[in-house]
Parts: structure tokens; C-alpha cells; sequence
């Protein structure tokens, strides 16, 4: 499709006719050289090629099979509607690990970007009160460190922190007993239905906080200083300043950070995969893509797993528009109260 | 609403002194919570260093007590009898690989999309846009057949190139704004200068996205040497295992077989190249995130 759109000379192009355009279209006519005919062969075909083959076909395949019952190494395959939808919608571990997902997808982004944006803060704006606006003492150093997890691969993250979580060798209970508290001597953080959840969205936030910090450093350092001269000298507070400049001026930022970290928290695959490869104590902390993953791989039905997929993917595109909506809505508004 | 207030009133000075007492306890503040997230962050790898020095038996003792002698064959251990140095290997060809070839392919897709019309053109972006969004699991399944259709399921090229694929919509999104930047002048000079397209585009644009490429490129690094579901799922073969992949199985199995001191030896030996590489390009990845995530 794509190649040999490339090398259509006619005049058409989807934009308006603007000038420049035309020229550019004339000229090109002119230039159908083998160097630019190859040129644009080579230089789109390839990549697009490489993608066709090896995500659209799949995304559409996927599409397909979802429909099917297909086992995968059969070659009979029936198209069974969407009976595996309404299976899935019945089936008790699935709609577990979907809770468990949704669950994650709110707790995970709360809690690490409100941690993230008060670390930025404070290093970019915690210094003196007095004098230019400027962070603490240090800044560099806190910013590298926390930044440091996101070049940790995120299995061996997850597995540094299921040896911390040990309940006999492991680091916390160590730290705990030793200052006193004997009643968590060989508590399994991993293996209790109420402490797993947490403590397994704990592992996430660690190994996010430090990057989404980095973004609001980012982000925060881009505005512009005189906003800041003047919330002071009109007395705002650091705490007034931050909530009620900062926030509304990078809340795009902010946005695009809860998508990334929703779709994050929606998959968690590699982190849960390391806690608790078996989906942790009464499917506790067990989510939708290890669910997948097992159908698929393990028991080989294709079919159910790759509508399973769907349904991630649809969940998925759900939280990226109600993030969005939300952001429209809220920021509707605080344009009207200010307006 | 506070008045600016001249220096000498002494109601300024005794304002000035208060202010600073509350920057002392505000500040105080920000580092105790600063100091303890970063001692959050710093200390398990530290645990992680000290008992990779360690015996089972020991790291099974107490998570503290300081080894009786220092084991560095916990090391040697984890280099042979895991295999780290074999998928260490295998990690730096596929990923090395993969990321010579999505930077090429991702830049000369980019370039074409950003500085040419054709039909079409909207198409491809929006397409290339769109595997930005959806996740992995959705197409994993698929993407197994296919691989296993053309021959490479299993295989480093097969996961070199699968990784390419998933990488290049990162790259042409990004590159894409970034040629954009590039002014018109240079173009028309090499044209006029009688420079063909090929030259062109490696001996003047290219050079130019220099800054641009490297961001990128450290991003793809990063990402492909921490991808796991794709060689998990696509690379089964323990033969061609990854550095990621071969963590998680050594991991369960040290379960059983319980060589704790090699498990932690090995974690260290894979943490401690990316983080030198993290050190040495730390700021340009911090400039990175804010050039690259905000338009």
C-alpha cells in the first residue's frame, strides 16, 4: 500500500492546494530519478514493511482469532462469535484479575505521581524563601538517586524485592525485628491475601517514582520564573504556590504521565511475574496479562487467551479517555472560575 | 496580602527572621523525606552487594551479619554455571542489533514523513502512532505464528528483528518532530550542490538529528535491555535466553537448588552495566525526558 504510494507522482495529495505544495509536487514530477525512486523505497518501505508484518497483521490477526475457538497447533479452527467474551465475563479468575488491574490502575499513578511531583517540587522550588526562586541544597544528588530504578531492569527488580520480602532471609523483616517488632518475624509479605497487593504496588511505585520526578523536574523547570515572583510577592505559600500554579500549568504533563503509568499498571506483567509468578496467595495480586499468558503459552487456548487481549487492550483505551475526559472536564472548569 | 516591605522597618527585619525560620524547618523537612526515599532506594542494593559476597548459609542466618570471608567465586559461579556470561552475549547482540537498525530504519522513516509529501503520508503516521498505544499482550499471540510462519521463532535475528518493530514507533514518533525542527536552506543547498537524495540525507540531515538520535537511542537501549514479555513469550529456546529471561528462570529455580550467593552475584553483574551507562549519560537522559516527553 505504502510503496507504492510512494512513487505515484499525481498531483493529489490529501492537503489543501496550497502553493509551496504544488511547487514542491511540480518539482518532484520533474525529479522521479531513479536516486529519489529508490531513496523513497528503501527509506519508507523497509520500516513500514518491518511494522505491517509485525504489528498490524498481528493487531488485525488478533482481532480474528479472538472470535475463534483455535488451539494454536489444530488446523481446524470455528468461528465461535463472541462466545469467548461472554465465557470470559463468567469466567471467576479473570474477572479477579481485572479487579486486580483496575485496582492498580488507580492506586499506582495516585500514589506515584503525587510522590514524584513533591519530590520535583521540593528540588526544584523547596529552596529559601527569600531571594529567586531556586530548589534545595542537593538537588542533583536526589535526583539522580531517585532516578536511578528506572535503569534497573524491571525483573531484577522484582526480584531484589521478593528476596527483601523474604519472610526469613529477607531484608524488611530483618529491619523490623531489629527494632522490635517481633510479630513480624517470618511474616510472608508475598504470601498473605492482605499484605501482597500492597506490597507488590509498592514494588511498582519504587521502581517508577524516580522517573515520573524526573518529568515534573522537567516540566516545572520550563515555566516561566516571573510566575512565581509573583504568587510570592502576592504571599503565596510554597504549599499554595505548588498546588494552585503548579499543578494547573503542568497538567498536561501530569496527564501524560497517569496514561503512561495506567497502561503500566494495566499490564505489571514482568513485576507480578517476579513477586508471584502464580498469581500470588488466592489469586490476590494475579493480573490479566499472567492470566494470558498462561492460557496461552501453558495451555494453549489461543483463541480465549487472544480475547483476553482484547479485553486488555479496550480497558486500556478506556483509562487513556476517561483520564482525558477528566482532564478536559476539571480543566474546563478551572479556566472558568479564573476566567 | 503581605506588603513588600522596605529593609529598614523593624518589623522587616523581625519578618525576615521568621521567614527564615521557616525556611530552616521547611527545608529540614524536605531532606528527612528526601533522605529517607533515597535510603528506600539506595539500601536494598546495598543488601544485594553485601550478600552476593555471601554463603547460602549465611544469607540465610541473618540479612545483616557481614560475611566471614568475602566470596568473590559466587561471582565466578553465577558467570558459569548460570550462564550470565552466555546471555550477557546474547543481550548485547540482540539488543546491539536491534537498536543499530531501529535507529537507521525509525530516522529514515521519520525524515521521509516529516519533509516530503506524498499520498499516503498521513496514513502511515497515524498508523505508526496508533503501535504506540496499544499493549503488547494484545498482539502476543499473533506475533508467536508469525514468527513461527517465517522461521524465527525462537532465533536472536527473529528477536532482534521483533524488537525492532516494537521500538520504531517510539523512534519515528520522536524523530519525526525533531526533523521537522530542521530548517529547509540545508536541503536546497546539497540539492543545489547536486547531492542526491541518499547522500544527502547520511552526509548532511543525519549528522544534523545527531543530538536528537542520541536520546532516542539511549531510551531504546534502556527499554530493550529491560524488555522481558517478548523473549519470555518469542525466545523459549534456553539456549538463546536473554539476560532478563534467564534471571527469572535462575530465579525460581534457585528455589530448589538454593545458590542464593550466585542468585544475588548475578543480579549485581546485571544491574552494574546499565548503570554505568545510566552514570555516564545520566544528564543527557534527564535532558532527554524533557525535550523528548514534551512535544
Amino acid at each position: 500500500m505504502s510503496t507504492a504510494s510512494t512513487t505515484s507522482s499525481s498531483g493529489r495529495s490529501g492537503g489543501p492546494p496550497r502553493a509551496t505544495v504544488r511547487r514542491r509536487l511540480a518539482r518532484w514530477r520533474a525529479r522521479l530519478t531513479f536516486d529519489r525512486v529508490s531513496f523513497m523505497l528503501v527509506f519508507l518501505g523497509l520500516p513500514v514493511a518491518i511494522f505491517v508484518v509485525f504489528v498490524l497483521i498481528p493487531v488485525c490477526e488478533a482481532l480474528f482469532y479472538s472470535l475463534t475457538d483455535w488451539t494454536g497447533f489444530s488446523s481446524t479452527m470455528n468461528v465461535v462469535g463472541f462466545a469467548n467474551f461472554s465465557k470470559l465475563a463468567h469466567d471467576d479468575i479473570f474477572v479477579h484479575a481485572v479487579r486486580n488491574n483496575v485496582l492498580l490502575a488507580v492506586v499506582v499513578p495516585i500514589v506515584t505521581l503525587s510522590m514524584a511531583f513533591a519530590i520535583a517540587v521540593v528540588v526544584t522550588m523547596g529552596g529559601p524563601a527569600t531571594g529567586s526562586v531556586r530548589g534545595i541544597r542537593g538537588a542533583g544528588v536526589y535526583r539522580i538517586v531517585s532516578f536511578f530504578p528506572y535503569a534497573v531492569p524491571a525483573i531484577v527488580i522484582g526480584l531484589i524485592w521478593a528476596q527483601v520480602y523474604d519472610p526469613a532471609a529477607g531484608l524488611l523483616n530483618g529491619v523490623l525485628t531489629g527494632a522490635g517488632a517481633d510479630r513480624f518475624t517470618d511474616f510472608a509479605w508475598l504470601g498473605e491475601v492482605l499484605s501482597a497487593m500492597p506490597a507488590s504496588m509498592f514494588v511498582i511505585i519504587w521502581g517508577s517514582v524516580g522517573f515520573y520526578t524526573v518529568l515534573f523536574i522537567a516540566a516545572i523547570k520550563g515555566l516561566p520564573a516571573e510566575i512565581y515572583e509573583a504568587a510570592r510577592l502576592d504571599g503565596a505559600g510554597r504549599f499554595r504556590t505548588a498546588v494552585s500554579i503548579t499543578v494547573p500549568l503542568i497538567r498536561d504533563n501530569v496527564q501524560t504521565a497517569y496514561i503512561y503509568l495506567g497502561i503500566l499498571a494495566l499490564d505489571a506483567f514482568v513485576f507480578m511475574q517476579a513477586l508471584n509468578p502464580g498469581g500470588g496467595p488466592d489469586n490476590s495480586t494475579l493480573t490479566m496479562s499472567q492470566y494470558l499468558f498462561t492460557t496461552a503459552f501453558r495451555k494453549g487456548q489461543f483463541g480465549y487467551a487472544t480475547a483476553m487481549g482484547v479485553v486488555l487492550a479496550i480497558i486500556t483505551l478506556l483509562f487513556a479517555t476517561i483520564v482525558f475526559l477528566v482532564n478536559y472536564l476539571t480543566g474546563g472548569r478551572e479556566r472558568r472560575i479564573h476566567g | 496580602m503581605t506588603a513588600i516591605a522596605t529593609e529598614k522597618t523593624p518589623a522587616a527585619a523581625e519578618r525576615r527572621a521568621l521567614r527564615s525560620g521557616g525556611d530552616i524547618a521547611v527545608e529540614a523537612t524536605s531532606h528527612l523525606l528526601l533522605v529517607v526515599w533515597s535510603v528506600i532506594v539506595v539500601v536494598p542494593f546495598c543488601w544485594v552487594v553485601l550478600s552476593s559476597f555471601k554463603t547460602t548459609k549465611e544469607i540465610l542466618h541473618s540479612p545483616f551479619s557481614l560475611p566471614a570471608r568475602w566470596r568473590f567465586e559466587n561471582y565466578a559461579h553465577a558467570w558459569t554455571d548460570a550462564g550470565i556470561g552466555r546471555f550477557f552475549l546474547n543481550t548485547v547482540l540482540v539488543v546491539g542489533s536491534a537498536l543499530v537498525i531501529v535507529m537507521l530504519l525509525g530516522a529514515m522513516c521519520a525524515y521521509v514523513l516529516a519533509r516530503f509529501e506524498f499520498p499516503g503520508r498521513r496514513l502511515i503516521y497515524v498508523l505508526m502512532l496508533g503501535g504506540l498505544t496499544f499493549p503488547i499482550f494484545l498482539v502476543i499471540v499473533p506475533l508467536f505464528f508469525v514468527l513461527k510462519d517465517i522461521g524465527l521463532l525462537n532465533t536472536l535475528p527473529g528477536l532482534s528483528l521483533t524488537y525492532v518493530a516494537y521500538a520504531l514507533p517510539f523512534t519515528v514518533f520522536f524523530l519525526y518532530a525533531f526533523f521537522k525542527t530542521l530548517p529547509d536552506d540545508v536541503y536546497e543547498a546539497a540539492m543545489i550542490d547536486g547531492a542526491g537524495e541518499w547522500r544527502t540525507f547520511f552526509q548532511i540531515m543525519l549528522p544534523m538529528a545527531g543530538p536528537g538520535m542520541a536520546g532516542v537511542a539511549i531510551f531504546n537501549f534502556l527499554g530493550l535491555w529491560n524488555q522481558f514479555l517478548l523473549p519470555v513469550a518469542l525466545n523459549t529456546n534456553p539456549d538463546h535466553y536473554v539476560l532478563t529471561q534467564q534471571m527469572a528462570s535462575f530465579a525460581s529455580q534457585a528455589g530448589y537448588a538454593v545458590d542464593f550467593g550466585a542468585l544475588f552475584a548475578a543480579v549485581v553483574m546485571t544491574v552494574v552495566p546499565v548503570l554505568i551507562v545510566y552514570l555516564i549519560f545520566q544528564r543527557r537522559l534527564a535532558g532527554s525526558v524533557a525535550t523528548g516527553t514534551f512535544r
